[in-house]
């Protein structure tokens, strides 16, 4: 059978994305053709500024190089134009003749320069800015000739302006409004920005109107001149006042364009055979410059183009930098603010140093930075979030350091970082390797970055600092991550829609969900599994039946891998408490099994280290004691101090109530470890602050603490309730990691959690409604009912394959016949 | 390569090994990793991840993968080689599969044939 014919016209950044993103998901639906007018393969039309300053070379910007579309087997029509369209026979055709027909075609044509209508502008001389074409005159030019005039103040204009400046030409900006940027930055940053380009030697005519461009009586051009009269000389013009969507072809095929052609948010259209991406579209009536966008919009296209009908585009949310060395510029979203929003501004116009965040309704809307971008990224995060501010008000302005980050020892300021220092502590990644990984391989989105180069792709703390790494290499290329991510590569949709979709459809085994949710892959993979199977679990206790096979080890063999493929066993010690009945068999343990270490934990407990896997279910035995779950996503240990039985200050029995807690919270399962804390008075010995629950009692009850987290980033814990009784305790315990565990995302902390749905929420469904609170209480203790200890039912002969390696010495009688 | 022709090791029956899921078999050489897909195909590579020496058989098998508990490299069971951009490869050995027994072959090099007959059974 014949496979449909996919066409593309364009070869640019949004066309091949897509195609980069269909052959992803689905390598061979399609026989595919592509036509470029330029006769170059892909390249990043964004980095044609560092291209005309010098920093960079065409070769540098390559993206595809030809190979890769041999590769692909992509058949390649370089520099040829196609001029028609013809819908009734689906078949497009070229200038020179050539004829493509196609059951699916993509627009991708892009946009051109905006060209003034005046008198001049098509004298020699007179160039736009858009491909390396125009790139490679200027250079030409800026060799030879003294004086060039850039028209347009924005960000095309001021980047060719500086490349130009940087290649010895004297250059003058003509700009029609009253400040540089007007689009991307307020009059004030507007100011700032003039005032530093002007000390790099740039001249500027703002609020001035081109009125004609003069020939030097040969054909070439002389001097620009304004409406009020002024004349100033020029050997070059760069026309970069601004774009146009290319939608000629598309209009004279009788597709609906206005002010570019207009797609629905599955990038279709009108035609339901064409769907076009990128410059050329008008999506809700906007049509996008920048890069970030066309990458949501190729996502979206290439998973529709591959029949797979997820996923939709609902338009992007903007931020802008400035691509000229030394120069931070910043903006993002509703930066000018207005009617119904508050801003908070910093200026310190000594040291260059302009901010201004716009806040509506407690909540990030726009950001305008100049001088000190350092937290754009942050900014930017913080916007797209919608996340409410409250605290983080009073602070914000000073930054995401200011708000505290161990985990990346302060240093979260990227472009201040030389290539040397390290970014990522887990995996040995300095900042250089990230950058040279980003420009060389293309690198656009921070999973990009964790592939290549495995920079926070262990414990995450430094995935903030590469998200600055790449705004700051990319500049508006920068592809933000998407705010819901998807689960992993096997599907497009987002823990939210996977966890919703096991409640609402009753799904309770892998193969139905992965049918259901029609899953890319057969079945699945390391991320999505042990997802699946805690969501299942969690959903539906008791009817859902553990899969072991997508369990991570650990939690398949229930003890701790190690780097030699050993494991520690760590048996229960409830708050702590052990004697020594128990602690001679450990002590026998030990000796019999020549345990190579054996350690007091941080959780108050005895670490055996450097078990054999195959020994791993005799240890249990003669240990005789319920496992500890210290290498599960699940209940860890409850810490203690001594309390009031014994400790002059203590004011309840916090021992005890530690054991009660780890009593009630056996064998737990949740999104990721939860660990507890009972101290016996407020100078908290066993740190509660730090725990997911933290508990410490006062003289009249208890205080309840949630959210704390001593790990990666330590975050103090934030007060919940104050309770009178154990009992009350307990309940509001089960209740708050209940509503945890049916409501967090798999391996979010209790601190992720309570920062996705904020405490507000939580009091009110744990602390205000009494009776959700014991519902949730109810459906924790009935998750729980019946769970076995896993090393017990190991012991009485569970899963016994899993510990028992195979031997052979039996070579087969008969050898295969065909071998 | 070893042209002579390969000494076939009977290990278990196909059912031991769990579907998606995997067996050791100990072996003087070092241990060897058996994974079974959800197709029932079962493939067999040296029980050490070319990163840092990952028990392959501790890991998550998903398709014709095998994750490495490690640091998730992905490993493809039919070649051994680490899944791009990692770099790296497991020894790889030839899997019989006759009336439900899995056969192993342990000689050093694969050689086409061997692959054919194990495409073939």
């Amino acid at each position: 059978m014949r496979k449909p014919r996919l066409v593309v016209i364009g070869n640019g950044m949004a066309g091949i994305r897509t195609l980069e993103e269909l052959l992803e998901i689905a390598p061979h639906q399609y026989d595919i053709t592509v036509f470029g007018a330029e006769p170059h393969p892909n390249y990043n039309r964004i980095l044609l500024s560092p291209v005309l300053a010098g920093e960079q070379s065409f070769a540098d910007i390559v993206l595809n190089p030809l190979d890769w579309y041999a590769e692909k087997g992509i058949t390649l029509h370089l520099g040829k134009e196609v001029t028609q369209i013809d819908r009734p026979r689906r078949v497009v055709r070229c200038a020179d003749g050539t004829e493509a027909p196609y059951d699916r075609l993509l627009i991708a044509t892009g946009s051109s320069p905006f060209i003034l209508p005046v008198p001049g502008k098509d004298l020699d001389g007179v160039i736009s800015y858009r491909d390396i074409r125009d790139t490679e005159i200027m250079i030409e030019t800026a060799s030879m000739k003294r004086h060039a005039v850039v028209i347009g103040g924005g960000l095309l204009g001021l980047e060719a302006a500086n490349g130009l400046k940087l290649r010895g030409m004297d250059v003058t900006v003509v700009h029609l409004a009253e400040t540089l940027l007007e689009r991307q930055l307020d009059s004030t940053a507007g100011k700032l920005l003039q005032q530093s380009l002007e000390a790099r030697g740039l001249a500027f005519r703002l609020s001035h109107q081109t009125a004609a461009i003069l020939d030097d009586g040969n054909g070439n051009v002389r001097a620009v001149k304004f409406s009020n009269g002024e004349e100033i000389d020029a050997d070059l013009v760069v026309m970069a006042a601004g774009i146009r969507p290319n939608t000629t072809l598309a209009e004279a095929a009788g597709l609906y364009c206005a002010r570019g052609i207009v797609v629905s948010d599955t990038l279709q259209t009108y035609d339901p055979r064409i769907y076009a991406v990128g410059e050329c579209v008008s999506h809700r009536g906007v049509a996008y410059g920048l890069v970030a966008p066309l990458f949501e919009q190729a996502k979206v296209c290439a998973n529709h183009l591959a029949l797979m009908g997820i996923g939709s585009y609902r338009g992007s949310v903007l931020s802008t930098k400035l691509k000229v060395t030394g120069i931070d510029l910043f903006s993002a979203g509703d930066f000018l603010g207005g009617e119904g929003t508050e801003e908070i501004v910093l200026s310190d116009p000594a040291s260059g140093v302009y901010k201004k965040l716009v806040i509506r309704d407690d909540k990030l809307v726009g950001a305008c930075l100049y001088g000190d971008t350092a937290d754009g990224a942050w900014y930017f995060k913080l916007l797209r979030d919608g996340r409410a501010l409250g605290e983080l008000r009073s602070s914000i302005m000073f930054g995401e350091s200011s708000v505290g980050d161990v985990g990346t020892q302060g240093q979260n300021r990227a472009s201040a970082m030389s290539d040397t220092d390290e970014v990522c502590g887990c995996n040995g990644v300095c900042k250089g390797t990230i950058v040279k990984a980003i420009t060389e391989k293309g690198l656009f989105t921070l999973d990009e970055v964790k592939k290549h180069t495995k920079a926070a792709s262990s414990c995450g703390s430094c995935a903030g600092l590469c998200e600055q790494i790449l705004m700051s290499t990319l500049g508006s290329t920068y592809d933000a991550t998407p705010k819901e991510k998807a689960v992993c590569g096997c599907t497009d949709l987002s823990h939210a829609d996977v966890r919703r979709a096991v409640r609402e459809h009753h799904l309770t085994s892998h193969r139905a969900a992965f049918d259901f949710l029609e899953w890319r892959t057969p079945n699945g993979c390391a991320t999505c599994r042990p997802a699946l199977n805690y969501y299942m679990l969690s959903t539906w206790p008791k009817e859902a039946v553990d899969d072991p096979q997508s369990r991570f080890v650990n939690e398949r063999v229930h003890a701790n891998i190690q780097k030699d493929n050993t494991f520690s066993v760590i048996p229960q010690m409830k708050g702590g408490v052990t004697n020594p009945s128990e602690l001679r068999r450990i002590a026998d343990v030990a000796d019999k099994y020549q345990i190579p270490m054996v350690k007091v934990t941080g959780g108050q407990r005895i670490d055996l280290l450097g078990v054999k896997k195959e020994d791993l279910v005799s240890v249990w035995r003669d240990l005789g004691m319920p496992s500890g779950h210290a290498y599960g996503k699940s209940i860890r240990t409850v810490k203690t101090c001594v309390g009031s039985e014994f400790c002059r200050f203590g004011t309840q029995n916090s021992t005890q109530m530690g054991i009660d807690l780890e009593t009630m919270l056996a064998n737990m399962w949740s999104p990721h470890k939860v660990k507890l804390a009972v101290s016996g008075c407020p100078r908290n010995c066993a740190e509660a602050g730090i725990k997911d629950v933290g508990v410490i009692a006062v003289d009249s009850g208890w205080e309840l603490y949630v959210g704390g987290n001593g790990g990666i980033k330590t975050e103090v814990a934030q007060f919940l309730v104050k309770v009178k009784t154990a009992d009350e305790v307990k309940e509001y315990t089960g209740a708050f990691l209940q509503l945890y565990r049916e409501e967090a995302y798999y391996l979010d902390r209790t601190v992720h959690y309570l920062d996705r749905v904020g405490l507000d929420y939580v009091k009110q469904r744990v602390v205000n409604d009494a009776a959700n609170r014991r519902a949730l209480y109810e459906r924790l203790l009935f998750s729980l009912d019946g769970l076995p200890d896993p090393w017990q039912a190991r012991i009485n002969g569970a899963q016994a394959n899993e510990y028992r390696p195979l031997t052979s010495t039996v070579p087969m009688s008969v050898e295969p016949a065909t071998a | 390569m070893t042209q002579s022709k390969p000494i076939w090791l009977h290990v278990c029956d196909v059912d031991a090994i769990p579907r998606l899921g995997t067996r050791v078999l100990t072996h003087p050489s070092g241990d060897i990793a058996l994974f079974r897909a959800e197709s029932d195909k079962v493939f067999a590579l040296r029980d050490k991840c070319p990163h840092k020496g990952g028990a392959l058989s501790l890991g998550i098998v998903h398709g014709e993968k095998v994750t490495c508990p490690l640091h998730a490299w992905n490993i493809d069971l039919t070649t051994g080689e680490a899944c791009a951009p990692d770099v790296g490869c497991a020894e790889r050995f030839a899997v019989r599969i006759d009336a439900g027994e899995v056969y192993v072959s342990l000689d050093e090099a694969i050689g086409t044939e061997v692959s054919a007959a194990t495409a073939a059974a």
